[in-house]
């Protein structure tokens, strides 16, 4: 292919993917809020749109689905919402905020394998179907944007020139710089068993058995530094209602507040994503290999699962103390994930040279 | 791919690799240890340290290694004669600067065993300053003797005096890396590579921008040396540094970077030396101008040193570019440097010996009456001075006349006529001290330790023997000066 | 050609808007944006790993601590400096400044300056490539690089905590 034709492919797949992603994240709000209200023996949003089933013999209908409209109601709120710009704020960074907050969100989606070499409708999708495929420094691609999703959150807090708000960035760049170390650490250890840093060689690799079975301990601190990169809960202090009121948000209204949560909830399905290619296999299952297109129906199935997860720690777990946040970050997953590193390089520097088995 | 091993023979880099792997061992043994005794035993395991690399260097004398050389390129590191001799400036500047911090240091509160792992952390980076044989060695090599410097400029932190001296020299420190690494990534681009064979051998077909590479690299090494109009810094760093900090930095760091600037001038750029040469001459007329000048009216000993120590620069710089022309040039300017490093550190000792406090008795006034008080100390007092100002017997007029000789040779007349005149502007404010110390009265306390008597009695003897044997000693320079440009030449 | 354009010239303009701003946060996000638009200039040289790593380094974890001295210090607003110097040192500065970029811009338009000596061969620049080359031929710079950040921390614990250890 050319290099136009690849430029052009890349344009179409990531429009097709940003739209579903962006679907995603509408229901994953619903999700989330359905799951923790279960998990909290309520019911959650019912109201908006449901499907009529009408029940034999009359009487009132049964309502499937109920609720299933609440992002679409959501969304209208947050567009027909006033949005004041407080006073004295830095404009410039006021409005740039939100946008340097989606912008990482989205494009880490480049990189995602989302199925293996797939043909669709006479187009050839070689070595793997993503935005970008093939890029060998797709791992760092992915360490490179999220060191930079630190800018919205901490501009946020700046410019809206308010103490809660310059206090949840200030605790929000202080808490990602911190965990990004420990989830860069625990990253390696994919890279070097599978011996590439392009995502779908990583997934490939996993084809004998994922890296979760082979390496817990760094699919754990990943998951968890993860949790804290995205700032959820135990670690979404820096929202913390009791003390930060809404943290950095505290002086966003309308859509500019809703891109904040818009670039909350695409980062929770890219890093689920993540996750699941680095250590659940990506888009391998049975038969992925006779039907690609069961690709996309697995790696779906393990982001819905991980986003359940998340949820799940969410509704389970207290939130930690700021200190405590810190000294996990940097004497607990930070020392274990090297150890970790350090550990499998000899293990497989023994293993290559015929020391073991 | 396959993964080749580079020829590594780590016997050339264990001087190097003793003196940093010391600094190592002091902060474990702080966790192993109580603090008191840690500081206790710190400086007798830096001089243990410094005597094994020591031994080896001496050991190592007469012989050409080079290691670190991957398969089909030129090595990284490279041992000869050159960069021995420079190794043992380096390690007996190391030597002097523990003996003179022992008592100093608990005396005026800053008593920290991280000195001793900074001083030798940044000795290990002036090593490796002269046996680099690639530019992003020297590089780095710059920065690990650097940074720990900044370092230690602040240690008496609180004081503001200190406080200045470590920003202006972390500032100033951080622009001349910035600028030579911009003239390192200049000359890669011209010579497409950062071997120095390689250099050698691209850089005269490198065009311009081999010459601005060469410019901004002068300009980097001009700041590490302290050359005017590079020298700014220096005064200021001096005075509020800890008297042992000036004294290291004053020859280490400045011996460092004419370690490396003679190594990538006068052998890898050696080709282009009618361009650089002129450059080089008057920035060494008007470091020794400004120097020799200025000094003149400072009243602070520390201060003056400072300022002397600028002009001394200018007198290596002269050797420097009369090395391209003589083959005395290089020879010279390390003769120049060994003398200097006894001379200024026993100055730098005697001057540690009458600092009361921190801050404190570091003006020429509190030298009144020293010879009174210590008939001994002032008398080697006057020594130094007059080794600095450069009169017979002592090293540092063999040293003026070995380099006053190179440049005559080197036919940059005029560049010599400028040093002797202000060789004898020098003798002003020298002989000043000298003329404090006798003709005056005057009351002030003396620290005077055996660690520190030790140091003053060996840097006399020092330069007595430089100065009265001078012949010896300049047969040893020049052996490393020879096989220091010979190695490259040949490949 | 034309992408190496418009990347350099919006490279310089960013440059100059960290110098030109007189707030120190948009100082720094123009520095942020000067390293994005130069590791996009890496991308152009056939040098992804660069590129990813000039973006995680400088902009992802240099720049944002920058951010967050300004932020605690509260000091957005840089004073000018007048009253700072003599007015002819600023014209000095601005004479010689020229004189630099008069020469340099001679050099560039000399034509023989610039020698292919990078052109010389597509170099692989894969992370794996990358990594050997790092362990084979810059294997003991790299080691003194270890070296180097180790007395840099112990540097830093030094000044931070030389105060508290004063007063106990």
């Amino acid at each position: 292919m050319t290099p136009g034709q690849i430029a052009l492919r890349a344009l179409i797949v990531g429009f097709i993917i940003a739209f579903a992603v962006i679907t995603g994240f509408a229901y994953t709000t619903l999700l989330e809020r359905k799951l923790l209200a279960r998990l909290q023996a309520r019911i959650g949003p019912n109201r908006a749109g449901y499907i009529p089933i009408p029940r034999r013999g009359g009487g009132k209908e049964r309502k499937l689905l109920a609720g299933f409209m609440q992002p679409a109601a959501d969304a209208v709120k947050l567009f027909f919402k006033e949005d004041p710009q407080p006073t004295m704020v830095d404009s410039w960074v006021y409005n740039l905020a939100p946008m340097l907050a989606v912008i990482p969100a989205v494009v880490i989606l480049a990189v995602i394998p989302w199925a293996g070499k797939i043909n669709i409708f006479g187009a050839v999708f070689e070595p793997y179907f993503a935005i970008a495929p093939g890029l060998n420094v797709a791992v760092m691609f992915f360490l490179a944007i999220t060191s930079i999703g630190v800018y919205g959150v901490a501009l946020a807090g700046w410019a809206s020139n308010s103490k809660y708000a310059v206090l949840g960035g200030i605790r929000a760049s202080a808490q990602m710089i911190s965990y990004e170390l420990a989830l860069g650490m625990s990253v390696l250890v994919p890279i070097m068993i599978a011996d590439s840093m392009d995502l779908g060689v990583i997934v490939e690799a996993q084809r004998g058995g994922w890296f979760i079975f082979l390496q817990p301990l760094a699919a754990f601190v990943f998951f968890v530094g993860a949790l804290a990169e995205l700032q959820r809960a135990p670690f979404d202090l820096l929202e913390a209602e009791q003390e930060l009121s809404a943290g950095y948000t505290v002086e966003y209204a309308g859509m500019r507040f809703g891109m904040f949560f818009l670039a909350e909830y695409m980062k929770m399905i890219s890093f689920s994503a993540l996750t699941a290619v680095f250590f659940l296999g990506g888009y391998r299952g049975p038969f992925v290999d006779q039907v690609p297109a069961l690709g996309f129906v697995y790696i779906i199935l393990k982001i819905f699962i991980l986003l359940c997860v998340m949820i799940w720690v969410r509704a389970s777990l207290p939130r930690l103390r700021y200190d405590q946040l810190m000294s996990f970050g940097w004497k607990v997953l930070l020392p274990i994930s090297v150890l970790n590193f350090l550990l499998t390089a000899i293990f497989i520097v023994l293993a290559q040279e015929g020391f073991l088995f | 791919m396959e993964f080749v091993t580079p020829t590594i023979n780590i016997l050339i880099v264990l001087p190097v690799l003793l003196v940093a792997g010391g600094g190592a061992l002091l902060m474990l043994l702080e966790l192993f240890m109580a603090e008191e005794r840690v500081k206790q035993w710190a400086p007798t395991l830096a001089i243990i340290v410094l005597a094994l690399a020591f031994l080896q260097t001496i050991g190592l004398w007469g012989q050409t290694h080079t290691t670190f050389t991957p398969e089909g390129s030129s090595p990284m590191v490279i041992l000869d004669n050159f960069a021995t001799f420079l190794n043992v400036i380096f390690l007996l500047t190391g030597f002097f600067t523990v003996l003179i911090s022992v008592n100093y240091l608990p005396r005026v509160g800053l008593n920290r065993s991280e000195y001793y792992m900074l001083m030798l952390f940044s000795l290990s980076g002036m090593m490796l300053m002269g046996m680099a044989n690639d530019l992003i060695l020297v590089f780095l090599a710059l920065e690990v003797l650097s940074i720990p410097l900044y370092i230690l400029a602040g240690l008496s932190r609180p004081r503001p005096e200190s406080e200045e001296s470590a920003m202006k020299y972390f500032f100033l420190g951080a622009f001349s890396s910035a600028i030579f690494v911009f003239g390192i990534a200049l000359t890669y681009g011209a010579t497409g590579s950062t071997a120095l064979p390689a250099v050698l051998a691209g850089v005269s077909n490198g065009g311009a921008l081999a010459l601005a590479g060469v410019a901004m690299m002068l300009v980097g090494f001009g700041f590490k040396v302290a050359a005017a109009p590079f020298h700014m810094w220096t005064p200021d760093v001096y005075e509020g540094a800890p008297t042992v900090v000036t004294a290291f930095m004053s020859v280490g760091a400045k011996v460092g970077g004419f370690a490396a600037m003679l190594r990538v001038f006068v052998s890898a750029f050696g080709s282009l030396g009618q361009t650089w040469v002129p450059a080089v001459a008057v920035i060494a007329a008007i470091t020794l101008i400004i120097g020799n000048v200025v000094a003149i009216v400072q009243p602070n000993i520390k201060r003056m040193l400072a300022y002397s120590s600028i002009a001394h620069a200018g007198y290596i710089l002269m050797a420097v570019a009369a090395s391209v022309n003589s083959p005395d040039g290089v020879s010279a300017a390390l003769f120049y440097m060994f003398a200097y490093l006894f001379t200024n550190l026993g100055a730098f000792a005697i001057a540690i010996a009458a600092e009361r406090k921190l801050g404190e008795g570091v003006m020429l006034d509190d030298y009144k009456g020293l010879a009174k008080r210590s008939p001994l100390l002032a008398l080697a007092m006057a020594y130094f001075m007059l080794s600095l100002t450069g009169i017979p017997p002592t090293g540092g007029f063999s040293g003026k006349f070995f380099v006053f000789r190179a440049t005559l040779e080197a036919g940059l007349v005029w560049l010599a006529v400028v040093g002797v005149i202000t060789s004898v502007v020098s003798g002003y404010y020298y002989l000043r001290v000298v003329y404090l110390m006798y003709m005056y009265d005057g009351e002030g306390e003396l620290h005077t330790k055996p660690a520190l008597l030790t140091a003053v009695a060996l840097t006399v003897l020092a330069t007595l023997v430089l100065g009265l044997l001078p012949g010896a000693w300049y047969e040893i320079t020049k052996q490393a000066a020879l096989q220091g440009l010979q190695v490259l030449a040949g490949g | 050609m034309v992408l190496f354009i418009i990347l350099a010239i919006s490279a310089v303009a960013a440059a100059l808007g960290m110098l030109f701003s007189r707030n120190a946060v948009h100082s720094a996000l123009f520095l942020v944006l000067n390293f994005a638009i130069v590791a996009a200039l890496y991308l152009t040289l056939n040098a992804p790993f660069i590129a990813m790593v000039q973006i995680t380094v400088y902009a992802g974890a240099i720049i944002v601590l920058f951010l967050f001295v300004i932020m605690l210090l509260g000091a957005e607003q840089l004073r000018g400096v007048a009253g700072d110097g003599g007015v002819w040192q600023r014209w000095l500065a601005g004479g010689l400044t020229a004189v630099l970029l008069i020469s340099f811009a001679s050099i560039l338009f000399q034509g023989n300056a610039i020698t292919p000596a990078s052109a010389a061969g597509v170099i692989d620049t894969s992370p794996a490539a990358l990594g050997l080359r790092l362990f084979e031929a810059y294997v003991f710079p790299f080691e003194v690089t270890g070296v180097l950040l180790l007395a840099a921390i112990i540097g830093v614990v030094v000044l931070s905590i030389s105060k508290k250890r004063g007063q106990q």
